[in-house]
């Protein structure tokens, strides 16, 4: 069946609320994992699987549905959150998570076989590639669906991302839809340090797309920018996404360290008391 | 004319690749052919010309090329992406490795200038390592078509039989197109062009040519050499070169292509773990090629039935001869 979906913004928060905790569980079991990615990206994956795609979780191989490539595979633990929360296999599995034989391997891979993975992936700069083919693809084949990809901040620095978007604006891809975890962060610190993306929006102008600037942790925001997103005519457009790097649990909010960290069972505890604000 | 093969006229495996292409994407509406800007130098014009529709222009942007490739894939197209070797395998072996081969995608790769026989672009544009890192991908399947009639049944077999991602070599230069029709082509499958006992040479693209010329001279020296045409490296026919090994004792490979990981080394992985027998190769030395007309560039650099002819002399001389 496909996904009832939803644009009340408490409905969404609680369903992000139990994605958070499901992730710090997973990584907690799996002792390893990135966790501060995963936070900066829930909001963004919530309201994109509960209000935005059009899919069955019944049937992850409809043809009509819409797709959605995680370009930062790293942030995996996430989206098997909420592939799960969303019905496609059941969320005690979430605890398999980087298991020998578990389907949810450390880095999307569909040689396992998890209902609901577009892409295998973890090499950052490739998943927008591959969204554009798909989305020249549904062109060609006169196809309704949309195709969507997750970035990351850091990730736009490599330079076949830059390939994707001229492509996209050559081919007036104006089914594709990028968004861009903007947390401003980095395995070695902060994105402007390291390689700095600034005037980003510009960079994104300058090759011909759309761009839309929102909260990443707001539901009302984040659901004005894809809809802006869709009515875009003869352009892809890119929404740049602010977030926080750990959102949802205080204590790291804004700390790069928990970029590749997972916590030990003790500090488990601890964010789901942040997560669930008691 | 050696042993039973007949110069048809030179003819590039470019074309052939462009022919197959044309006939494949004429009973397959699902092909969609990507051009890096260099479409006719790689023998994609006539596709492109003939369906304008299904040819996409992503321009100098190879590692985009493979990632979309991969989407076009996933999403029910076959996408043959051709550039020259050097860049379609080499520039692109991150995307290769991650969207096409880990997620065991069908995607056709042409790597087109294989080799030094390029000619006068040089080194940066002959491509000598690139059998040696599209072997080592898991689920690649690897074709190098010995002439033009043998690429255009390779791209067609890729299209229509393989499953996953295919990389298939070929050559700019025109040089004799012998294989005949009824030889076929089957993916897997050494093609046995000469038969001999006394040695074999196993070659692949154009030095197979070179083989036949090589088997013909020792043939007047009262030595039977048996020539294998091995057009797929990968997945290599080792039943057919570990037989060879037993009933021949001495082997010699030929390819246009690095010595150090190339047809050579897959066959010495095959021999060695199954029935080790005297084994030498004819390719690059490990150097790069260099400007130069095609034919003295592989003088120069020993790819030529002359250098076969003397490594098996050495291959014989090496062979322990049984009781």
């Amino acid at each position: 069946m496909i996904l009832d979906l939803t644009t009340d913004n408490r409905k969404l928060a609680l369903l992000a609320n139990s994605i958070r905790q499901s992730v710090v569980r997973s990584l907690a079991e799996a002792g390893s994992g990135h966790l501060g990615g995963s936070m900066s990206s829930a909001d963004i994956l919530t309201c994109l699987y509960f209000s935005i795609l059009h899919h069955d979780p019944s049937n992850p191989s409809w043809q009509g549905r819409d797709r959605f490539i995680l370009s930062i595979g790293h942030i995996a633990p996430v989206l098997y959150a909420t592939l799960a929360e969303a019905g496609y296999f059941q969320k005690e599995e979430l605890l398999t998570l980087r298991k020998m034989g578990s389907r949810l391997q450390g880095h999307p891979g569909r040689d396992h076989k998890l209902p609901g993975l577009e892409l295998s992936a973890g090499s950052l700069g490739q998943g927008l590639s591959v969204a554009v083919g798909m989305a020249i693809a549904a062109g060609m084949d006169n196809s309704q669906h949309r195709v969507y990809c997750l970035n990351g901040d850091g990730e736009l620095q490599e330079g076949s991302i830059w390939e994707a978007a001229m492509a996209a604006s050559n081919f007036k891809l104006d089914n594709l839809t990028a968004v861009v975890d903007r947390n401003g962060l980095q395995i070695d610190g902060p994105t402007e340090k390291v390689m700095a993306l600034e005037p980003l929006e510009r960079k994104w102008e300058a090759f011909g797309w759309n761009v839309v600037e929102c909260n990443g942790h707001d539901f009302t925001s984040l659901m004005n920018a894809f809809n802006q997103a869709g009515a875009a005519s003869g352009r892809p457009s890119v929404i740049i996404a602010k977030t926080v790097m750990g959102k949802g649990i205080p204590s790291i909010e804004g700390d790069y360290h928990w970029h590749g960290k997972a916590p030990d069972k003790e500090q488990a505890e601890e964010f789901i008391k942040e997560i669930t604000g008691l | 004319m050696p042993g039973r093969f007949l110069n048809k006229g030179n003819k590039s495996t470019k074309t052939g690749f462009g022919e197959g292409l044309l006939e494949a994407g004429r009973v397959n509406e699902n092909i969609v052919v990507i051009g890096a800007d260099i479409t006719a130098s790689v023998g994609a014009g006539p596709f492109a010309g003939t369906f304008p529709h299904r040819f996409l222009s992503l321009g100098i942007a190879e590692q985009n090329c493979a990632g979309v490739s991969a989407g076009l894939a996933l999403s029910g197209k076959i996408p043959v992406f051709a550039t020259y070797g050097v860049f379609s395998a080499l520039r692109t072996t991150d995307q290769i490795r991650v969207s096409l081969c880990y997620n065991n995608l069908h995607v056709i790769i042409g790597g087109a200038h294989a080799g030094v026989s390029v000619g006068p672009d040089g080194a940066t544009h002959q491509a000598l390592e690139d059998i040696a890192v599209m072997r080592v991908m898991p689920n690649m399947t690897v074709l190098s078509p010995c002439d033009a009639s043998q690429t255009r049944l390779a791209v067609k077999a890729a299209i229509e039989e393989c499953l996953g991602p295919v990389y298939i070599r070929f050559g700019r230069e025109a040089m004799p197109d012998f294989t005949r029709e009824e030889m076929g082509f089957e993916i897997g499958r050494a093609q046995l062009l000469c038969p001999g006992n006394d040695l074999a040479i196993i070659a692949t693209g154009h030095m197979v040519w070179e083989a036949l010329l090589a088997a013909e001279e020792l043939e007047r020296e009262g030595i039977h050499a048996r020539v294998l045409n091995i057009h797929t490296i990968k997945p290599l026919d080792v039943t057919s070169i570990v037989n060879t090994a037993m009933e021949t004792g001495a082997l010699v490979t030929a390819e246009e292509h690095q010595i150090i990981g190339g047809l050579g080394s897959a066959v010495s992985e095959a021999i060695s773990s199954h029935f080790p027998v005297p084994i030498e190769f004819v390719g690059m030395n490990d150097r790069f090629g260099e400007s130069g007309p095609p034919h003295q560039l592989m003088d120069k650099f020993g790819l030529t039935a002359s250098r076969i002819i003397r490594s098996c002399h050495s291959a014989l001389g090496r062979k322990v001869l049984k009781k």
